[in-house]
């Protein structure tokens, strides 16, 4: 029959030992994952990749194509989303004290921050695609700068929350009417921050591939033109990975890693940049 | 002490109450503050005299739930009243705040952003009124070589120098100072005071500061306050030699506070 | 200056405010009328499908794309199984990283760890759906599924739902990769949540004499259970919407089967693999009403989870 010291030690000692347990499980899938993905795809990332389009099953190609169109839409997505995004956060840090708008819009953007990107997919078809009865590029970026704009709302309004009120009052009390106050020093200095978001929100898009299965779909060849369905490395991937073709299936590591890479390049550098203008302040 | 210097009025407070929501924070206010003078509010923490201080140039219109009733006379118009435009009260009537607070732009550009929200400015005129501000503000010798570095990256001491020229920039004829050396070290603090003596010459000026010996230092004239009342006014080698109110002794005398 | 300039100088300001203030306040309605879009775009092309099925679309197994009939009952299932599989098996595990990353880690191993378990969040859902695919299902083939037909599967009542071909690919495949998606993200929130516990709180429970585990089980986790709840449910909306890491492994089967080790199908994956082929209008119908059944699911669960950690932050407003 053990004292209760000593249970309560044993207790103490079997939870914390499975905490350290829990971690080693998520950091051990996280290496698999990783070296997995440099195992099968560092291989497959020949230079070729860069250079030639996607094939057909059977033969050799690359998947410039699908950079080149991810590339697009990620870029397009983005500048049409983060002008939204800034303005609706602005309004809810700066305006939005008062009255019913905020709390709804917060509450309703939270929402749509984690709603599945499919459904988002399911709906640029409905009100787009079915409209101009064809896939194109611009509906796959419509669809991503819908993703865009939750992510770039939710980290403005943080920044701007962050900035302390004497510096607004300082503008305020030189006289500056409130457009100004805002655009020359709040959101200046929460600049650093909002930058930081919009990179995330670019991460968040590179590697989403739901929402474009019906509105870019996909395309074998090049194609600049985004009024046509446009290639992009998610779908490429979805659907060389799922055929039984070996090459296709190379290239689909070639793209999974790159995109990988992308990613995390992209939240790391949006960290560093947010530390830095942290530290500089 | 100027005894030579004649006495104008320049904003007289009468009758003057503020609510934060339901609570009344100044009671009835009945005070002239001299033009061309330094007035000091000194008093416990909690007495009103930031309150009251933020009245002048109705800082507590940003916040929703602040209302002041009464009147505030500056040259005769009531700066309270509804149809007096902020932005005009603003140009004549600047602050400088407890906390240096330099925007994030260039030190050039600090200075330059109050005076063009109201004039149209040359780049040579700009350049002019940039530096006027500055050497008024005591801080151009040491930046006029780094106009277009970031106002953050000075000292504290030389950043509030910094606010107090962008707020000199505009030309205002009233300068409100709320506890403006409270976040400095005890050198800056004698630099700033000295420069408000100088200062004294150009704006009418007023200074909060929970500093008893520093009001005593830079004001020619002193109000103290307690709980939102305003217990005495007068010239300030009366209020700390000879108080009229037993509360303003107890206060000066270190009784209590 | 000139007076007249000033003023017409201040009334053009005045106008640019009101300007701004209203281009931000259009843009924040945008976000209302986006969701309300989204919804009515949703319903109304469920229309015929809800026109041709009713209610009974809910509890029917059917799918026959050749004669037009069609129930979400197995989607429905697939979804809200894999996501429980997940949630199961996610939730311990997220608290004993939060726990360890909030107590017991070393301080220097704590920043570059947290990042770790917020990088593995980042990586994309393909990224694992691949990964399934070609290096978990062929794995767990071989090596799980026979012992748990031959452990689990011979136990009398839950046998037979762990029993079927070790095929790799499934719902239990396709919960546990949902599960190490979805791990990094609640342990985040749990941890954020950990996090702010005022250090006090802790320290008088700790000048009681209590071990670390009983401070976490007993001081932090009910102080904090507002906000677990939440990030939990945050981390189950997460799951029920996700669509790539789980279509390559689940199997896109039409058949209900009671065993765990076999196909099944989720909303999003039905979504992804048969919308682009689905010919003929009920059949687009269908599919698009389980989108609307799966948006309505998501956003419940969403809203419990924004109301729950909307109250922690009040409480926090409160003490704080």
């Amino acid at each position: 029959m053990l004292n209760l010291y000593t249970r309560r030690r044993i207790i103490n000692a079997a939870s914390l030992s499975i905490s350290v347990l829990a971690m080693l499980f998520g950091l051990f899938w996280l290496c698999w994952i990783l070296i997995t993905l440099l195992d099968h795809g560092l291989p497959a990332l020949t230079p070729v990749v860069f250079e030639q389009m996607t094939p057909p099953p059977g033969s050799a190609g690359g998947l410039l194509n699908a950079i080149a169109g991810s590339l697009m839409m990620t870029l397009f997505g983005t500048l049409i989303g983060t002008p939204i995004g800034i303005l609706a956060g602005t309004y809810l840090a700066e305006f939005g004290q008062r009255g019913w708008l905020a709390p709804v819009t917060r509450f309703i953007n939270d929402v749509l921050l984690s709603a599945p990107s499919i459904v988002i997919g399911l709906f640029v078809y409905e009100v787009y695609v079915v409209k101009v009865k064809h896939f194109s590029g611009w509906a796959g970026t419509l669809a991503l700068s819908i993703l865009v704009i939750p992510v770039v709302i939710r980290t403005t309004e943080n920044m701007l929350r962050l900035v302390p009120s004497t510096l607004r009052e300082a503008a305020a009390a030189l006289g500056a009417p409130q457009w100004k106050i805002i655009s020359f020093v709040t959101l200046r200095a929460a600049r650093a921050g909002i930058i930081t978001g919009v990179l995330l929100a670019v991460a968040r898009i590179s590697g989403e591939t739901a929402p474009l299965l019906f509105t870019a779909l996909n395309n074998q060849f090049w194609s600049s033109n985004m009024d046509q369905p446009m290639a992009n490395l998610p779908v490429v991937i979805f659907q060389f990975a799922m055929s039984p073709y070996a090459d296709w299936q190379r290239l689909a590591w070639a793209g999974a890693l790159l995109i990988t890479l992308s990613v995390l390049t992209l939240n790391i550098v949006a960290r560093v940049l947010f530390r830095q203008s942290a530290a500089n302040h | 002490m100027n005894a030579e210097k004649t006495i104008t009025p320049k904003l007289i407070v009468r009758d003057l109450n503020f609510y934060y929501g339901k609570d009344r924070a100044l009671k009835d206010i009945n005070l002239t503050i001299p033009e061309k003078m330094v007035t000091a509010f000194i008093g416990p923490s909690g007495c009103g005299k930031s309150t009251l201080l933020r009245a002048f140039n109705r800082m507590y219109q940003l916040y929703p739930k602040q209302k002041a009733t009464g009147e505030i006379l500056l040259d005769g118009e009531n700066i309270l009243d509804k149809k007096q435009d902020l932005n005009t009260l603003r140009a004549k009537i600047g602050m400088v705040f407890q906390k240096p607070t330099p925007f994030p732009m260039s030190i050039y550009d600090n200075i330059a952003f109050g005076a063009k929200l109201y004039e149209k400015f040359s780049r040579h005129d700009m350049d002019e009124r940039v530096e006027w501000a500055l050497k008024k503000a005591a801080l151009w010798g040491e930046v006029k070589d780094k106009l277009k570095q970031s106002g953050t990256g000075l000292s504290g001491g030389q950043q509030q120098r910094l606010c107090i020229a962008r707020a000199i920039a505009v030309k205002p004829q009233v300068l409100l100072l709320d506890e403006p050396t409270s976040a400095l070290d005890p050198i800056s603090t004698a630099h700033i005071e000295k420069l408000i003596d100088e200062l004294k010459e150009d704006f009418t000026i007023v200074i909060v500061t929970h500093n008893m010996q520093q009001a005593a230092r830079v004001s020619d004239y002193t109000a103290y306050m307690y709980l939102g009342d305003l217990i005495e006014f007068g010239d300030t080698s009366t209020v700390f030699t000879n108080p009229k109110r037993k509360e303003t002794e107890d206060y000066i005398t270190g009784r209590f506070g | 200056m000139p007076m007249f300039s000033l003023e017409a100088r201040l009334k053009q300001q005045a106008v640019f405010d009101l300007l701004f203030r209203n281009l931000t306040r259009v843009s924040a309605f945008g976000v209302l009328a986006l969701l309300a879009a989204i919804i009515f775009s949703l319903i109304v092309g469920s229309m015929p499908a809800i026109h041709a099925f009713g209610l009974g679309f809910l509890t029917s197994s059917d799918w026959d794309p050749v004669n037009d009939k069609f129930g979400a009952l197995i989607p429905i299932i697939g979804t809200l199984v894999t996501s429980g599989i997940a949630l199961l098996i996610a939730i311990p595990v997220s608290f004993g990283i939060a726990i360890f990353l909030t107590e017991l880690s070393p301080r220097i191993l704590r920043r570059p760890l947290g990042i770790a378990i917020e990088l593995l969040a980042g990586i994309p859902s393909i990224i694992y759906g691949m990964w399934g695919l070609f290096i978990f299902a062929p794995l767990f083939a071989d090596h799980i599924e026979p012992w748990i037909n031959k452990h689990l599967g011979t136990l009398s009542y839950i046998g037979p739902f762990f029993s079927g071909p070790p095929m790799g690919i499934g719902m239990l495949a396709a919960g546990i990769i949902l599960a190490i998606m979805v791990i990094p993200f609640i342990a985040s929130v749990m941890r954020d949540v950990f996090d702010v516990v005022p250090t006090l709180l802790k320290e008088s429970a700790y000048g009681l004499g209590a071990t670390t585990w009983e401070v976490m089980w007993n001081v932090v986790l009910p102080y904090t259970k507002i906000g677990v709840v939440g990030g939990i449910m945050l981390g189950l909306g997460r799951a029920l919407g996700e669509t790539m890491a789980i279509t390559f492994v689940i199997g896109n089967a039409h058949e209900l089967s009671k065993s765990l080790l076999m196909p099944g199908n989720s909303i999003s994956s039905a979504l992804a693999n048969e919308f682009t082929e689905a010919v003929g209008d009920l059949y687009t119908s269908a599919l698009i009403e389980l989108g609307l059944i799966l948006f309505f699911i998501t956003f419940i669960v969403l809203s419990l989870a924004r109301y729950m950690l909307y109250k922690l932050g009040q409480r926090e407003g409160q003490t704080a």
